[in-house]
């Protein structure tokens, strides 16, 4: 395992969507090199043969029934929304999926 | 951003000597349960922007989701229609990326645990049979609806974006096929018709309203080229926005032409997405699938797996409709379609549209004339599906049941659908409000007829000679007269009395 | 009279009421008081709903005299993390990017506080997002332990445990991912419980980690935590990690077990949790604690579990990892802070995102959304996330091999008493190590408690004994709890709580 470097923290940074400045690079990979080194050992457990749990209890099929229920009104949708416009969400322009 | 005028196409007959085309298609149905996949939301289109939404599918803050059944009910009879394999034990897994129209910023879909898989259907083009493999059949959600304000209206040149959630949640089956090999210069006839026999399935199954000009069915369109004689699959490009069959089709030619012209050039295809438009008919460059691309999934924490039980399956199994092939088999005897007026009917996509038109009380022959010529005439001139003209199965039954009690004329029909495609109301309303009603006044009728005579003395006389095919003038005179309002088997009638 | 009222246990309340000895406006007036004259050192508090409380009060006081009440605590007045969403009350869950957010609804565990009646004194401290083991992580300042203002309240729930061991509140809803329950419980001298996972609805609890957090009591008896879990815990449909059937009889158990006899219990001792790394006083205190037990007639093994020693990096992969995703709808979309970039002319969405993200998450949050991000990347998931589900199982395997040998395992709950505030901030792993003791139970899903065993001797702080019993058996604590705190208070003549020293008192 590779310890990680500050070149792969700005890049997991920008996967999620966080502008890390300079001085939180710097601060954040090696408290995070630190932390990953203390969590590599979970490698050395020979589990090949284990299956993994995503649950502490097994439960499976649990559904509701296909019944309307009421929700919110679109006031309370956007009570706390940082701007609206046309009784819609307003948010920045959106890059990407057409150039 | 590349541009169309930028673009060199190779002709669709040279690509199609050098290339074969290898198609991948990716189906995206909505379902028409009344609930959203994971909460009570109802599922309406059309509702005012985001008064359909509710903590869970507006993502808020310690919210949950909730399978919805019924949606699952569904997807296994998709499954099981496709002739797929129904998972055991599967689980609903987080796609994660970033974006406005995606409330939580994962989407909650199936990864590598659908609910069907290894499936297979057929389609036939020109009397020809292709198989189709299916990868799987998987369950997902819709996003949200952006509204792009700005210069262009796209997202391109918009200063902000407008979103409304209602669609967020809306259950999705996505529809996977296994590479599609084979197909050579038929590829964009059999992509089409693939498309065109899983709208008739699913609205067999009863899971979907699969109006594609409404987005409940949308199509991805996945093409590469290889050398002739080559094993390996080319590079591949990803078309989105394909929404109407004959998108699929120009789609599946314009993708051949455009890797043809590169490849002949010594260019290489990129491994992209691109975007379909239909007013041009071309692909463009989008966004490109860079490895950066990284959806980290994992299970879903907040959802328990499905197991359905093998006797669950084979109750779903039990209910479904005919297989297409059947269905159409008995149609065809039904209506008493030759091969090739029914193959003309699938080929043109109007099965459905012709059976519904049918069950309102139309008779076959009357049904299929219709769609086949006048409605697929002003499809084609504007460019739409003819299940996307405003034109519904019940109209056409209902114009031609005007036509059989003699109210109007086949001429006058046809202007009974310009008034209908124009908005002005059903058939009725448009022959009342139009005035296009054929005289039924035999007073009238009469005396134009006796004036079409008196004016056309040769003729009168070639007819009363006996040669009753010299008819036809004094009709069209007297048609003239009526400004086209009248009932021309009458006038013959009437003609036919009155100079024998 | 008043101080008199916030000394008093829940049950005590419960019964003063139905004696009509009291109301609860009296109570709940009393509460708010003491928050008013104490909570300026403590800072227990973000929010405080004088008006909310004081009205529900009344209407509890109205049942009552309409010979309607809804429950055993039906007016008795409870503090809530600001994890859950309560319709109408901020909630920030202690972060810069929620501030000022209110949510269009209640969570399960507050729609049940409400429909049984219990005033809701407001909402309380916590790390950001539940990150932490010391509150320090709040957004909006740190929560200082009663017993000592200068040292931390544990965490991420400290302004619950601060609450009540602060005679704020006499009840609070606390929420434990990885001993965020225990832990506060086990350094400010109270009262914890972490139900089976399942047992308490999620819907409403903002998620850290899906698999692994669970809403539990905050209080300072144990039968006042077998009240408050029988008024909160049961299925909700509207989670489907629910556990579809009845609690088992909780309140009982405690009653039970106050009479202090062990006798036919088997008690394991989990080898792996305690020894080296754990402070010498808390070691003592654990010691002396299960001595009574066998006293009292228990039968103590002692019990190995291997897995253990592995619990610390699974948590640290699958926690980050679930959050990081959790996260993710912090967007400045669509509630919450938005943030524009700096000296960037009409930015785009993503940029906007960047910029809120960073602006809006404290550091503890970033280094595990990142940490997440990490150990869920492709190339990375088979070797950390999928790795750590495994450890999961083995985990389980542990727990269900020591439960055949005893009835209920115990071990310290966290490895030291209150540390300064300021001290472990910048180390990240050493404040990973408070939750090593109290981490195996949530990554198996099963039920924990935790109760003051004593003050250490070094220091003079509480610290925490921690009972774990099989999935669904969450009476066992109770019963187990209950004896050992009547055998203890016994011996110290007195709630150890009485030991803490006065906080000053500023007149409102």
């Amino acid at each position: 395992m590779p310890d990680i470097t500050r070149e792969e923290v700005a890049h997991l940074a920008d996967l999620a969507r966080i502008d890390l400045s300079d001085a939180e690079l710097d601060h954040l990979a090696p408290q995070l090199a630190v932390i990953l080194d203390s969590v590599k050992s979970i490698n050395e457990v020979a589990a090949d043969d284990v299956p993994p749990t995503s649950h502490a209890l097994p439960l499976t099929n649990v559904f509701r029934a296909d019944v309307v229920r009421p929700g919110l009104t679109a006031e309370e949708a956007l009570a706390g929304a940082p701007e609206v416009e046309q009784q819609r969400f307003s948010v920045p322009r959106i890059l990407g999926e057409e150039a | 951003m590349s541009t169309s005028t930028t673009t060199r196409l190779m002709s669709f007959d040279e690509a199609l000597e050098k290339f074969d085309p290898v198609m991948g298609l990716e189906v995206h149905v909505e379902l028409n349960t009344a609930s959203k996949m994971f909460c009570g939301c109802p599922t309406e289109f059309g509702a005012e922007p985001n008064t359909q939404v509710c903590p869970v599918c507006l993502g808020l803050p310690g919210a949950m989701p909730v399978v919805n059944e019924k949606a699952v009910e569904s997807a296994m009879r998709i499954g099981l229609a496709l002739n797929c394999q129904i998972a055991e034990w599967c689980r609903f897994a987080r796609k994660n990326y970033f974006y406005p129209d995606m409330p939580k910023n994962f989407q909650t879909s199936q990864y590598d645990e659908p609910i069907a898989f290894d499936g297979w259907t057929e389609v036939e083009v020109d009397g020809e049979t292709f198989r189709v493999d299916i990868e799987r059949a998987h369950m997902e959600e819709d996003t949200g609806k952006s509204l792009h304000v700005g210069t262009s209206g796209r997202i391109h040149g918009a200063d902000y974006s407008l979103v409304d959630y209602n669609r967020a949640g809306i259950p999705l089956i996505e529809i996977v096929t296994k590479p599609i090999v084979g197909t050579g210069a038929k590829a964009p006839l059999v992509a089409k018709a693939y498309v065109a026999q899983l709208r008739e399935l699913l609205l067999g199954l009863g899971v979907s309203d699969v109006r594609m000009e409404q987005g409940s069915l949308r199509c991805d369109v996945n093409l590469s080229l290889r050398p002739v004689g080559q094993e390996a699959f080319g590079t591949r490009t990803e078309t989105k926005n394909v929404n109407s069959l004959r998108s699929v089709e120009r789609s599946v030619r314009y993708e051949i032409g455009r890797q043809g012209a590169l490849l002949e050039d010594g260019g290489t295809v990129v491994q992209e997405t691109r975007h379909w438009h239909e007013d041009t008919g071309v692909t463009t460059s989008g966004r490109e699938k860079s490895d950066a691309e990284d959806y980290r999934y994992f299970p879903e924490p907040d959802l328990v797996p499905i197991a359905p039980s093998r006797e669950w399956v084979e109750e779903l199994r039990g209910s479904l409709p005919e297989p297409p092939r059947e269905h159409r088999a008995r149609l065809q005897a039904e209506w008493g379609f030759s091969d090739l007026e029914m193959r003309d009917t699938v080929g043109a996509g109007a099965l459905l549209l012709v059976e519904q038109t049918i069950a309102a009380g139309a008779s076959p022959a009357a049904a299929r004339k219709w769609w086949l010529s006048d409605m697929a005439r002003r499809a084609n001139e504007q460019g739409v599906d003819l299940a996307d003209l405003p034109v519904t199965p019940a109209d056409v039954a209902r114009v031609q049941a005007l036509v059989d009690e003699g109210k109007i004329n086949d001429k006058l029909a046809r202007q009974v659908f310009d008034g209908v495609l124009a908005g002005e109301g059903t058939p009725d309303e448009v022959v009342a409000a139009r005035g296009l009603a054929v005289v039924s006044d035999e007073g009238a009728l009469s005396a134009a007829v006796d004036r079409a005579i008196e004016a056309n003395p040769d003729v009168a006389d070639k007819i009363r000679d006996g040669k009753v095919a010299a008819a036809g003038a004094l009709i069209g005179a007297v048609m003239k007269e009526m400004r086209g309002q009248a009932d021309a088997g009458r006038v013959r009638e009437l003609i036919i009395e009155k100079l024998s | 009279m008043s101080s008199d009222l916030t000394r008093r246990t829940a049950a005590e309340l419960a019964d003063a009421l139905a004696a009509g000895e009291t109301t609860s406006v009296e109570i709940t007036s009393a509460y708010l008081d003491r928050i008013a004259a104490v909570d300026g050192d403590v800072h227990a508090f973000l929010h405080v709903d004088a008006e909310g409380a004081l009205a529900a009060a009344r209407e509890a006081d109205e049942r009552r005299a309409a010979g309607s009440v809804r429950s055993a605590l039906d007016g008795v007045p409870v503090a809530v993390k600001d994890v859950l969403t309560i319709k109408g009350l901020p909630t920030t869950c202690g972060s810069k990017i929620l501030e000022g957010w209110v949510p269009p609804y209640d969570a399960t565990v507050v729609a049940r506080l409400r429909e049984a009646g219990l005033p809701i004194l407001g909402k309380t401290n916590m790390d950001e997002f539940a990150m932490g083991s010391s509150t320090e992580h709040s957004a909006y300042g740190p929560t200082h332990n009663p017993w000592d203002l200068d040292r931390i309240p544990g965490g991420s729930g400290g302004g619950s445990a601060a609450a009540v061991a602060a005679f704020e509140a006499p009840l609070a809803i606390g929420t434990d991912t990885g001993g965020s329950i225990r832990q506060p419980g086990a350094v400010t001298g109270t009262v914890g419980v972490k139900p089976t996972f399942g047992g308490v609805s999620r819907f409403g609890l903002v998620a850290m980690a899906n698999s692994l957090d669970q809403a539990g009591p905050v209080t300072r008896t144990v039968l006042d935590s077998a009240l408050l879990h029988e008024v909160i815990g049961g299925y909700d449909p509207q989670d489907s990690t629910s556990i579809d059937q009845p609690l088992p009889a909780l309140v009982a158990a405690a009653r039970q077990g106050a009479s202090g006899d062990m006798s036919g219990v088997r008690v394991g001792v989990i080898k792996e949790l305690g020894g080296d790394g754990y402070q010498a006083g808390v070691r003592a205190r654990f010691d002396e604690a299960v001595q009574l037990l066998v006293e009292a007639g228990a039968e103590v093994v002692e019990v190995s579990c291997p897995s253990f020693v592995h619990a610390l990096a699974a948590y640290y992969l699958i926690m980050p990892s679930e959050a990081s995703s959790n996260l993710a709808k912090f967007d400045a979309m669509r509630y919450g802070l938005r943030v524009l970039p700096d000296g960037v002319e009409n930015p785009s969405a993503e940029e906007v995102m960047r910029a809120t993200r960073d602006a809006g998450f404290g550091d503890e949050v970033k280094r595990r959304i990142i940490l997440g991000t990490y150990a869920l990347s492709s190339g990375y998931y088979d070797a950390y996330y999928g790795q750590a589900q495994k450890v999961r199982t083995l985990i389980s395997r542990d727990f269900a091999a020591a439960f055949e040998q005893a009835d209920v395992l115990v071990s310290p709950t966290a490895p030291t008493t209150a540390f300064r505030i300021g001290e472990k901030l910048d180390d990240p792993v050493a404040m990973y190590l408070n939750d090593i003791a109290t981490i195996p139970a949530n990554l198996a899903g099963v039920p924990g408690i935790s109760l003051p065993s004593g003050l250490a001797d070094e220091d003079g702080l509480p610290a925490g004994f921690q009972i774990l019993a099989p999935a669904l058996a969450d009476d066992r604590l109770y019963r187990v709890g209950a004896a050992l705190e009547t055998l203890l208070t016994t011996r110290w003549g007195g709630p150890l709580l009485a030991q803490a020293p006065e906080l000053k008192e500023v007149s409102a």
